[in-house]
């Protein structure tokens, strides 16, 4: 039974947050390592290339990969301190069990034995409760190869249809609309499309701190003379630069879209022929759009008439561009339908699939591409297929030697989990890879259904928030202990390379799932003896579907520095850029470069509607939330990696002059956030960068300092993403200090 | 491989995005690791996110060098000033008040001036410093003066600056606008113009200026 565990963190907690800094042998001089191993870094969806310096069973450092061609050796601040969180003493060494009379909550206990406590609890909450009472929660940032054995695990293994991963945090939206408009779910263009570009559209996207080195693409394009728009309610560091900056009210940026291609067809800025030859839809569309006049437009979005117009002018009379979106058009409870406004204006215009002209949703996790493309999402099996297709199931289920009928049907995703825990559908839970604790919305929600519990284990490297209430904790392996493939934000397969050997009784993640299969007598089809194996079966599983990887071996990842997907043949190179006139796809057959059976692009009308809890006289303002360029996702790992905490040790809340004023708040004064549904009480950062009717505070902490205690759980209708991007809250000087 | 020799550092702060990934880096250098060299600084947070990185200069005359009373700081022959040497150092701080671009800091637990040294180990080699082999805006950039003309068309290197009678050349070069006439930076001119006003026209704020206004 789980209980309230201590989620203020006491300073004499073996499981810290302690923070690492550079000592020892990391510090001395002169240290000649052992190896340089060739990787890529554990966090964003960029996948930087990087060596680690490895000396004795230890990353002592890095050195610049010079060759790798994404970065040419370039790392963010995270990147360069990522070494220390390995021989970290906050690192789970053992198997835990919860024990209140230990230190930090938890005592040690035999591997083994775990193992055995949790297959016996999986068995006796399925006998007890039915195959779906069982939940697993997995995430982005394991190895495509994990996350394959994730899907298989839960489909195959367990039979349970609750599955769901963290991604569903994070690019699902993308994923939707993408798949709506072009039928495949994948960056349209690589991102050296960007450098040749006359107009470059950044909507919601903090490139400069969740995408650093996008920002170079960017620059060596504006050196070149390609002008630059950037939407956000705040001036990020890639917006101080830009040509053109429009400051969008959060949760508005479908009506802007919906402006911007109703002046493109007013001024017929248009690709006719492009429109006529390669789309379907435009006429719905053009219909729809007509009410979105420049002043309707600025009434809604908040931005001046004359700036939209501006913008309307340079994306609709440009020759080639490059358009690229992040979670803050995503994360709304219409996150599909923004990302398909964004789409609208990319097709009326013509410009994809060609030289510098382009299209790209950022995906923000480290495999946010490949883990969304084999398995984890609760509706979907390996190759990017639908596990509600009849057809589908019977070609997977073949691959895995099993009859299709004993498939689950789609489960539901990730915050619907907790919610089927609330109504004591769901008992019993694993999760590796996410801290829904930190990362989901309306987070004091979570944190009840996880005492509701009967049995929790968790599989991490350090005891995160989440991990806290669990009954088992089993230590998994990190990014550097194991090797394996992801697939980055441009769609490039890239090879992931072990560079030590998990320390004590810590082993690979995809090991302790075995472990627990073989511990249930269920282990058919989960004794791979390596991650190669895994491959070499995710790739016959990927066969024939649309993220198909069957012609991809480790040897040729090595040799091209990544491929990328998909790669059908042997002899294959791999596809750089989707969407190529002329290109052959198995959906279209020949018929056009879109993944449909015409192949043809869609069109999709996309209705506004305003966030699902707006601003009223109780609570007057917008909350949005995000990233800071030194801290990651929910922060189990840059929290506890000291130089990057110094960066920026606490979060702030950002609020414009003007509001500062009207609040009697001055630059550092402690003031209390408030929503329907949580509160935090944080300094304020008084700043002319943020529209004066948003606060901003970054997501990246617990307890109570998490943004996510005020966030809404409201999700989009298609892709469940959560509204983390806008909610009301009200906001006052405190009393006392946070 | 370009030979060291033609190779040069290139700086140019309006691509700088604050991340502070040139900071971290340079701890990793390996003369002076677990220590940073290099400033890294808001102009005015509360107006703009704009930020610098501050590396050393490397001067062709290193001021630093000239007010040293114990001729502890070396210049290389290929121009690379360095941290104080160690026996020579009597941590008076000359150099620390002396540098016009406030680079040198005082080390008080080592008694030691050390400054960027523009990561002599890896640069003698032909390998980049770690600062801008990590920068991921460019704003720091070593290469050839081939590849800055090619990659930068809208600005060229300078470096030439003036503090007040004193004119100051260096090996590290700062990025201008092409089209600005300007061979040199005066830097202390602008200590007697008279400062941007605390509060801007909404015309001057763009965030302000884009901003929908009901009539």
């Amino acid at each position: 039974m789980t209980h309230v565990a201590a989620d203020s963190i006491k300073v004499n907690d073996p499981f810290g947050p302690t923070l690492a800094y550079t000592q020892g042998m990391r510090l001395d001089t002169g240290v000649e390592p052992d190896k340089l191993v060739k990787t890529h870094c554990c966090f964003c969806g960029q996948q930087c290339g990087i060596q680690l310096k490895v000396k004795n069973n230890q990353v002592i450092g890095f050195e610049p990969w010079y060759e790798f061609p994404f970065n040419r050796g370039k790392l963010c601040p995270k990147g360069v301190k990522r070494y220390l969180q390995g021989a970290h003493p906050d690192r789970l060494l053992h198997a835990y069990e919860r024990d209140a009379s230990a230190l930090g909550g938890f005592k040690s206990m035999d591997y083994e034995q775990a193992i055995r406590r949790v297959a016996d609890e999986i068995e006796r909450i399925q006998t007890e409760y039915g195959r779906d009472a069982f939940a697993l929660l997995s995430g982005a940032s394991l190895t495509t190869e994990k996350t394959y054995l994730m899907g298989k695990f839960a489909h195959m293994c367990l039979r349970t249809a609750n599955i769901d991963y963290n991604g569903r945090l994070c690019m699902v939206s993308a994923a939707a609309g993408n798949k709506k408009a072009f039928g495949i779910d994948r960056a349209a263009n690589p991102w050296n499309d960007i450098l040749g570009a006359e107009v470059i559209w950044i909507s919601g996207a903090n490139v400069a701190e969740c995408a650093p080195i996008t920002t170079d693409y960017v620059w060596q394009a504006r050196e070149h003379g390609a002008k630059i728009i950037v939407v956000d309610p705040r001036i990020t560091p890639i917006a101080r630069t830009c040509d053109l900056f429009l400051p969008i009210k959060p949760g508005r940026d479908i009506a802007l879209f919906n402006g911007i291609l109703h002046l493109m067809i007013k001024n017929d800025w248009l690709d006719h022929h492009f429109i006529t030859n390669h789309t379907v839809g435009f006429e719905a569309v053009d219909e729809q759009v007509q009410e979105w006049t420049p002043q309707k437009t600025a009434q809604v979005t908040g931005i001046a008439e004359n700036a939209i117009r501006q913008a309307a002018e340079w994306w609709g009379t440009a020759s080639t561009s490059f358009l690229m979106h992040a979670r803050g058009i995503e994360h709304h409870s219409h996150g599909v339908q923004n990302v398909l406004g964004a789409i609208n204006i990319v097709l009326a215009s013509g410009r994809i699939g060609r030289e510098n002209c382009g299209y790209a949703t950022i995906t923000g996790q480290g495999n946010g591409q490949g883990g969304r493309e084999h398995g984890q999402k609760c509706d979907q099996l390996p190759g990017a297929r639908d596990l509600g297709n009849p057809e589908h199931r019977a070609y997977v289920a073949g691959v895995w030697g099993m009859n299709p009928d004993d498939l689950p049907q789609p489960g539901v995703d990730a915050y619907e989990i907790f919610r089927k825990i609330d109504r004591g559908e769901i008992k019993g839970l694993l999760s590796i890879c996410f801290n829904p604790l930190v990362s989901l919305p309306d987070n004091n929600f979570v944190r009840a259904q996880l005492e509701k519990l009967e049995f929790y284990v968790a599989i991490d490297f350090f005891l995160n928030e989440t991990a806290r209430y669990a009954d088992i904790v089993l230590p998994g392996s990190l990014h550097e202990e194991d090797e394996g493939t992801v697939t980055t934000a441009e769609g490039r397969v890239i090879k992931i390379n072990k560079a030590v050997a998990c320390p004590g009784e810590a082993r690979e993640d995809w090991r302790i799932i075995q472990d627990i299969a073989q511990a249930l007598g269920r282990e058919k089809g989960l004794t791979f003896s390596s991650p190669a194996e895994m491959f070499a079966e995710l790739c016959q599983a990927s066969k024939g579907g649309v993220a198909d990887y069957s012609g991809i071996t480790y040897e040729k990842l090595e040799a091209q520095n990544g491929v990328f997907w998909p790669c059908p043949t042997e002899e294959h190179m791999g596809t750089p850029r989707l969407f190529k006139p002329g290109s052959w796809n198995p959906v279209a057959q020949g018929k056009g470069p879109f993944y449909f059976p015409d192949g043809k692009a869609r069109f999709n009308v996309a209705p506004y509607s305003p966030p699902t809890e707006d601003v009223d006289e109780e609570y007057p303002l917008i909350l949005t939330t995000g990233r800071v360029v030194s801290q990651f996702l929910s922060g189990t790992q840059t929290r506890r990696i000291g130089p990057l905490v110094d960066n920026y040790p606490e979060p702030r809340i950002e609020m414009h002059p003007a509001l500062a004023q009207k609040l009697g708040v001055n630059d550092g004064d402690w003031v209390t956030a408030e929503s329907r549904r949580g509160s935090t009480t944080l300094q304020a950062l008084v700043v002319k960068t943020i529209r004066p009717d948003t606060i901003f505070i970054p997501y990246h902490w617990a307890g109570r300092k998490s943004a996510n205690q005020l966030t809404i759980s409201a999700q989009d209708p298609i892709s469940k993403i959560p509204e983390f991007k806008v909610c009301a809250v009200r906001v006052k000087k405190a009393v006392g200090s946070g | 491989m370009t030979r060291a020799t033609e190779m040069e550092f290139f700086i140019d702060p309006s691509r700088c995005i604050g991340c502070q990934a040139c900071v971290q880096a340079c701890t990793e250098c390996d003369t002076h690791k677990g220590q940073s060299m290099i400033q890294l600084d808001y102009v005015d947070r509360h107006t703009s996110p704009q930020t610098v990185p501050v590396i050393c200069m490397h001067c062709h005359s290193p001021t630093c060098a000239e007010v040293c009373p114990a001729d502890a700081i070396k210049r290389t022959a290929d121009g690379v000033v360095q941290t104080a040497r160690k026996p020579r150092c009597i941590a008076c701080n000359n150099c620390v008040l002396a540098c016009p671009f406030g680079v040198p800091k005082m080390n008080n637990r080592m008694n030691l001036m050390m400054k960027c040294d523009m990561c002599y180990d890896r640069t003698s080699v032909g390998l980049k410093p770690m600062c801008a082999s990590v920068c991921p805006s460019q704003a720091l950039f070593y290469g050839t003066r081939e590849e800055i003309e090619r990659l930068r068309p809208r600005s060229q290197p300078v470096n030439s600056f003036q503090f007040g009678n004193q004119t100051v050349t260096t090996k590290v070069n700062m990025m201008v606008p092409r089209q600005s006439p300007i061979d040199l930076v005066d830097v202390a001119a602008s200590l007697h113009q008279t400062p941007a006003p605390q509060t801007m026209a909404p015309a001057e704020d763009v965030l302000l200026a884009n901003m929908f206004v009901a009539d």
